[in-house]
């Protein structure tokens, strides 16, 4: 093989580390709940702001990103970096319409 | 002596073939079904044909005839052209072109072929069950596609399945490219079809998820009215073109960024000269995989979009001709001094270059946004868009299978046979599309059951290319099932091609390789002291 198929020392966040990241997530999950009641601007403000934080946690803690190597890593960033530039040019149009 | 992949291992005949987790026979599974997908397509093809042979009604209603256009688009679509070259000949050559034994996820691999078949059982089960087969076009485009009574959850959650077998394919391809390179097998010494699907595979892991989620939205719209492309409530239906465009336009890289892989396997052999401009090759199909997901939105430029969102998209359009156009280049360039030899796949993969040509140069036609105005939902369309896909893609496949036949079944096919059906395949083809261009020039609008006087003739000559055309299809699917059944046995080598498929015996042993090779050089080498 040309590829090292090795994986990187599996390190497990502690209990005390996943716990504060569920306490966080959880958190930001009443801000989302609170922000959708003041207004509409700032409900959307709060779901593109809050939401990707959120999923970064899950993916970053939960899912172990973290503890994966660059190779991984730089797949998943291509794949967000995407997923930004078409909700970006997505606004091209309702943005200007 | 190794035995090969098509002997049988002991399971019995059926149980040898459903449950194999071998990549070789899931390849020929997907051939298998997709071969009768596509006939069943051609047939729902050639009867649309014959509905406009005569001005008014001629063999079937206007609700009929819409359920036609459908279900052909989503069976072509979905289950011939999207899957057609990355799941039937990535799926067998893949591994042995990079020298593995097999797909990093075998399992998953076979799970894929399952979501495959029962997607598309349930695409032409969406024809007869329910309240009516599913009238809304290919697209399923919201507001009709919400309201209409006829079956469309049902078509619609077929895709969502099919789009599933597509993701986990790509994570297939794109951890086996990385996981599963035999040692010297750098990235620059993989042959381009590799390059070709790797790419692809991106695409399909991408962009086929917004397609998913999107079905499934307009799945919970019909069933629960959630509201969120119904303008009644408040919902934009061109946020649902958007999302479906988002996957569908990158969808159409998905189908030809593969056939122009296999060009670029079979232009080089029958050259017997080493390709011209590898790494451009390479890497314009990044290139086009990349600027491809960005041009979606130029399939909207009449759907009440903004301006700025116009002009951005228009202009990306006619860049990703580049990426395109580098490839064409570079394949008339590997024919130039080189001992060219003219084989049934080689005329093939000719002939996908010129159509290839017209269907990518109308399309660049459609990226100026005034003449789109004038062309968009005509016939101009239709044509453009199977000149690319069938003159594109279909022809590139009938290549790849000509060139790999003897490979994937150990038996040699009537190459006088398979050169007898190219002029009636070549000549209706150009008939059937050609006419469709003309008419759309004139003003025909897509998807109409009836036409004014003014554009019989062309419609009349279209019906009559597509006649020709299925004499040739015929003749050519009826010459590999004689080879399939009575070919001489084919040698491991029989057109002198040197990637690593062709080192190995024909049929392919059950595990690829004995042991593991060892690359020590390019692809194409066929110049004397070429090594990297």
């Amino acid at each position: 093989m040309t590829m090292d198929t090795s994986h990187p020392p599996a390190e497990p966040a502690s209990y005390q580390t996943i716990t504060t990241v569920w306490a966080a997530l959880l958190v930001l999950t009443g801000l989302l709940v609170a922000a959708s009641g003041v207004s509409p601007f700032w409900a959307v403000a709060a779901m593109l702001t809050l939401t990707p934080l959120k999923a970064g946690l899950v993916l970053y803690y939960f899912m172990h990103l973290k503890y994966e190597g660059p190779l991984i890593k730089g797949m998943v960033a291509i794949a967000l970096t995407t997923l930004v530039i078409f909700i970006g040019m997505m606004f091209l149009d309702l943005a200007f319409r | 002596m190794n035995m090969n992949y098509l002997e049988p291992q002991g399971r019995g005949a059926v149980r040898d073939w459903i449950f194999s987790t071998d990549h070789k026979r899931i390849g020929l599974l997907y051939l298998a079904v997709m071969t009768a997908m596509f006939w069943v397509a051609v047939l729902l093809g050639v009867l649309m044909r014959i509905e406009q042979l005569t001005m008014g009604p001629t063999i079937m209603t206007p609700a009929t005839y819409n359920a036609m256009f459908t279900v052909h688009g989503v069976v072509m679509i979905f289950m011939f052209v999207v899957p057609g070259l990355p799941a039937v000949f990535g799926n067998f050559l893949l591994p042995i072109m990079i020298g593995a034994k097999d797909v990093s996820f075998p399992r998953i691999n076979l799970l894929s072929w399952y979501f495959f078949i029962i997607g598309g059982a349930l695409a032409v089960a969406s024809l007869f069950l329910g309240a009516g087969a599913p009238d809304t076009g290919w697209t399923f485009y919201v507001p009709f596609s919400l309201r209409t009574g006829t079956n469309v959850s049902l078509a619609v959650f077929a895709a969502f399945l099919l789009g599933f077998s597509s993701i986990l394919t790509g994570i297939n391809f794109i951890t086996t490219v990385h996981r599963m390179r035999a040692p010297g097998m750098s990235w620059h010494r993989m042959p381009l079809f590799v390059w070709a699907l790797y790419s692809t595979a991106w695409i399909q892991v991408i962009a086929t998820p917004v397609i998913g989620i999107t079905l499934l939205l307009v799945i919970l719209e019909r069933s629960f009215g959630i509201g969120v492309f119904d303008p009644a409530k408040g919902g934009d239906p061109v946020l649902y073109q958007h999302l479906f465009w988002i996957y569908s336009h990158p969808a159409v890289y998905v189908m030809i960024v593969p056939a122009m892989g296999a060009i670029s396997e079979i232009i080089p052999t029958f050259a017997r000269r080493t390709i011209f401009g590898y790494k451009a090759i390479a890497y314009s199909s990044i290139a086009i995989a990349a600027l491809g997901s960005l041009v979606w939105a130029h399939h909207m430029f009449t759907s009440g979009m903004g301006e700025l969102a116009n002009t951005v998209f228009s202009l990306l359009t006619f860049l990703v001709a580049v990426p395109s156009a580098i490839k064409v280049f570079n394949w008339t360039a590997t024919l130039y001094k080189g001992s060219t030899k003219l084989e049934p796949p080689m005329l093939y993969a000719l002939t996908f270059i010129l159509l290839f040509s017209i269907g990518g140069l109308t399309g660049v036609m459609q990226g100026a946004l005034a003449l789109n105005v004038h062309l968009h939902d005509t016939y101009f369309i239709v044509g453009h868009f199977h000149y690319v896909m069938f003159g594109g893609t279909g022809f590139a496949f009938f290549a790849a299978l000509l060139y790999w036949f003897p490979k994937m079944f150990g038996r040699t096919y009537d190459r006088r046979w398979a050169f007898a059906a190219w002029p009636p395949l070549f000549i209706g083809f150009n008939i059937l599309y050609g006419s469709m261009l003309l008419l759309g020039l004139q003003g025909m609008p897509r998807r109409y059951f009836d036409h004014l006087p003014q554009y019989h003739v062309l419609h009349v000559a279209a019906t009559a290319g597509s006649w020709i055309m299925v004499t040739g299809l015929a003749m050519l699917f009826t010459t590999l099932l004689r080879g399939l059944l009575k070919g001489s046995k084919a040698p491991a080598d029989p057109w002198g091609g040197l990637t690593l498929e062709w080192t190995v015996s024909s049929p392919p042993p059950l595990e690829n390789f004995e042991a593991i090779p060892t690359v020590d050089r390019a692809p194409y080498a066929y110049n004397p002291g070429r090594t990297s």
